[in-house]
């Protein structure tokens, strides 16, 4: 707590420096290059990106920055025009979502989808990987598969305990309210054992209380020696739970850091505000027209320069 | 009016009524669990009639040969179909089928008529089925059945339990909750590391193999295989008994078909006593004989109307279940 409040960033990347693009020592996913545009617009431009294993490594931006397109690319739900990156320093280019989840790296969407008209445990129980019982002709002969499905029922169960969704088992994960689905989310991906959870705004439309909640178990999942990247707007949970923080703005990464360091940015700041939020307009009124139009003049030349 | 219920019974429990219940079976296995829209379930009942009927018509092979021909056929058909649209979404595969569909039957009618014999259909294909037949001939009809339709409906009725008993097994397994999860949402269940394509794929050949045994068991009732009989309205009818009885239940396509089958021969035969004799109850000019079949699917179809409005989830449905909106 106290070194990420002063601006510095714990352990293994304490010695890291603040850009965009930095090497990590150990980083468990490296993204190189990875583009994707939708016809004129450019969504994603990352030219270089590590995620340093172990820690909590937020990923922030404003609307429409690209966040969750490149969600979608990491995770094989979307196919960028170019790039590479790799996970365990195995190349994700050509791997299915399927595969990708398979592999390790889970992630959760920003719309929760919680499979409605099954109950809770089963949704929990189709998390495991590897099951016999999935396969169609080992399906229908129930010894061959019983006594894995009894393990993953009992591990289900004790993931719906920590995330006190045990006692809605049974009911229609349908029926859950917005943050329970939420958890139930989180605790599925779970199901699946992951190196590296990616979260796709967790607390979004998530209560006060629950968000406090949701929030340690977060943190729970570092303390068990997982990786967890997530998308986030709400800046205080940001603040609180994460160790590394990466900016996205029009696709592009322009700055990364430890928490503090990285939202005094004036990169981060004007990505977020705009250039000119800390001109007023009394100032503007003073100098007459000439600061704005100087102002005007300058991003001209700025955007004619790129 | 004993004689009406006890004709809407005989048609309840017919060869036909069966062929429809198994392609309906089928249907439950794509639409019901799996979340498919397989509007081209014709198809593969038609592709496995005629692979029966023709592989033992026309090239004289034993009967259970023929039946594999059909299985087959009908196997190759969904991946025909599934391969370039199981990727895209749900509509596309509706279009795709319910274009096979007719394509087939309109090939059926007007290809190779050597083999297909265009509207006449095949026949000629019973009688490797029928020398298999163990009731005595001294029996003449049993329960209104004459003995080559007891026959057909033992093996029928034996298959549909066969295959239900299979289903119940595949469903209540992971992989029947792989299928459920992919209806609720297939990038969930992509994200959770399930090959979504390839079980979407076992899906629509298991259910269309199912839709080949229903061909099979019309074809064998009707003795003969016409492409008429493969025309969209078979497809809907199936879907209407299937959801009649209850989607994604076992024995919803079942009951729903029994139920269907008897509804509408019941409501014939009523409308049949009614407009007869000469001093009929409904007068010819509001009602006459030839407008009875036409009349008859109306008010089924006005039932089943009711039907979803008072009772959406079907005759065995959870009603609990299908409250749940999807968000």
């Amino acid at each position: 707590m106290s070194a990420e409040q002063q601006g510095t960033a714990p352990g293994p990347v304490a010695e890291v420096d603040s850009e965009p693009g930095v090497a990590k020592p150990d980083p468990i996913l490296v993204v190189d290059n990875v583009k994707r545009t939708f016809g004129g617009l450019v969504a994603v431009d990352v030219d270089h990106l590590e995620v340093q294993r172990g820690l909590i490594t937020a990923l922030i931006g404003p609307n429409g920055a690209g966040k969750t397109t490149f969600f979608n690319l990491l995770t094989g739900f979307d196919h960028p025009d170019s790039g590479d990156w790799s996970f365990n320093g195995r190349s994700l280019r050509r791997v299915g979502s399927h595969r990708v989840a398979r592999m390790g790296m889970v992630r959760t969407f920003q719309l929760t989808k919680v499979l409605s008209r099954l109950t809770v445990l089963e949704n929990m129980r189709l998390g495991a990987t590897r099951q016999a019982g999935e396969r169609f002709w080992m399906a229908p002969f129930r010894p061959f598969w019983a006594k894995q499905e009894a393990a993953n029922t009992e591990r289900a169960r004790a993931l719906l305990r920590r995330f006190q969704l045990d006692a809605k088992a049974d009911d229609f994960a349908g029926s859950l309210s917005g943050g329970q689905r939420k958890l139930l989310e989180m605790a599925r991906a779970l199901m699946v054992d992951p190196e590296l959870v990616m979260l796709d705004e967790p607390m979004a439309g998530v209560n006060p209380a629950l968000k406090q909640s949701l929030l340690d178990h977060v943190k729970d999942l570092r303390s068990e020696g997982k990786t967890v990247l997530f998308v986030e707007h709400d800046m205080d949970m940001v603040r609180e739970i994460s160790d590394w923080v990466v900016v996205m703005a029009q696709g592009r990464v322009i700055a990364e850091g430890p928490p503090r360091s990285v939202m005094a940015d004036q990169r981060v700041i004007d990505a977020y505000l705009g250039a000119h939020h800390d001109t007023s307009i009394n100032e503007l009124a003073e100098h007459g027209h000439e600061a704005l139009q100087q102002a005007v003049e300058a991003e001209r030349t700025e955007e004619e320069e790129r | 009016m004993i004689d009406v219920l006890q004709s809407a019974l005989h048609d309840a429990f017919s060869p036909i009524g069966l062929s429809f219940i198994l392609a309906a079976i089928g249907l439950n296995v794509h639409y019901g669990y799996t979340g498919l829209l397989n509007f081209g379930q014709a198809a593969f009942c038609a592709v496995g009639a005629y692979g029966m009927g023709v592989g033992i018509a026309s090239f004289d092979l034993p009967l259970a040969v023929g039946l594999l021909i059909g299985v087959a056929a009908a196997a190759v058909l969904a991946l025909i179909l599934g391969i370039p649209t199981l990727r895209l979404r749900a509509d596309y595969l509706a279009i795709a089928t319910i274009a096979a569909a007719e394509i087939l039957r309109l090939c059926f009618s007007a290809t190779y008529k050597e083999y297909f014999h265009a509207r006449d259909g095949v026949s000629g294909f019973t009688a490797g089925f029928r020398s298999l037949n163990p009731y005595p001939e001294s029996v003449d009809t049993v329960l209104t059945y004459n003995l080559d339709d007891l026959w057909v409906l033992t093996v029928g009725w034996i298959v549909v339990a066969l295959v239900c008993l299979y289903l119940w097994s595949q469903m209540r397994s992971p992989w029947g909750r792989v299928l459920k999860s992919i209806r609720e949402d297939e990038l969930a269940a992509q994200s959770l590391g399930k090959n979504v394509y390839g079980y979407k794929m076992q899906a629509l050949v298991l259910g269309g193999v199912i839709g080949a045994f229903g061909g099979f068991i019309g074809g064998l009732g009707l003795a003969s295989v016409q492409p008429d009989s493969f025309n969209t309205d078979f497809t809907f009818i199936a879907f209407t008994m299937l959801i009649l009885g209850g989607a994604a239940r076992i024995l919803g396509p079942v009951i729903g078909g029994v139920l269907f089958w008897f509804a509408l021969s019941f409501i014939g035969g009523v409308l049949g006593k009614l407009t007869s004799g000469d001093d009929p109850v409904i007068p010819p000019h509001v009602l006459d004989n030839q407008q009875l079949s036409s009349v008859r699917f109306m008010i089924v179809g006005l039932v089943l109307m009711l039907l979803m409005i008072y009772r959406p989830q079907g005759i065995i449905g959870d009603r609990k279940e299908l409250a749940i909106n999807e968000r």
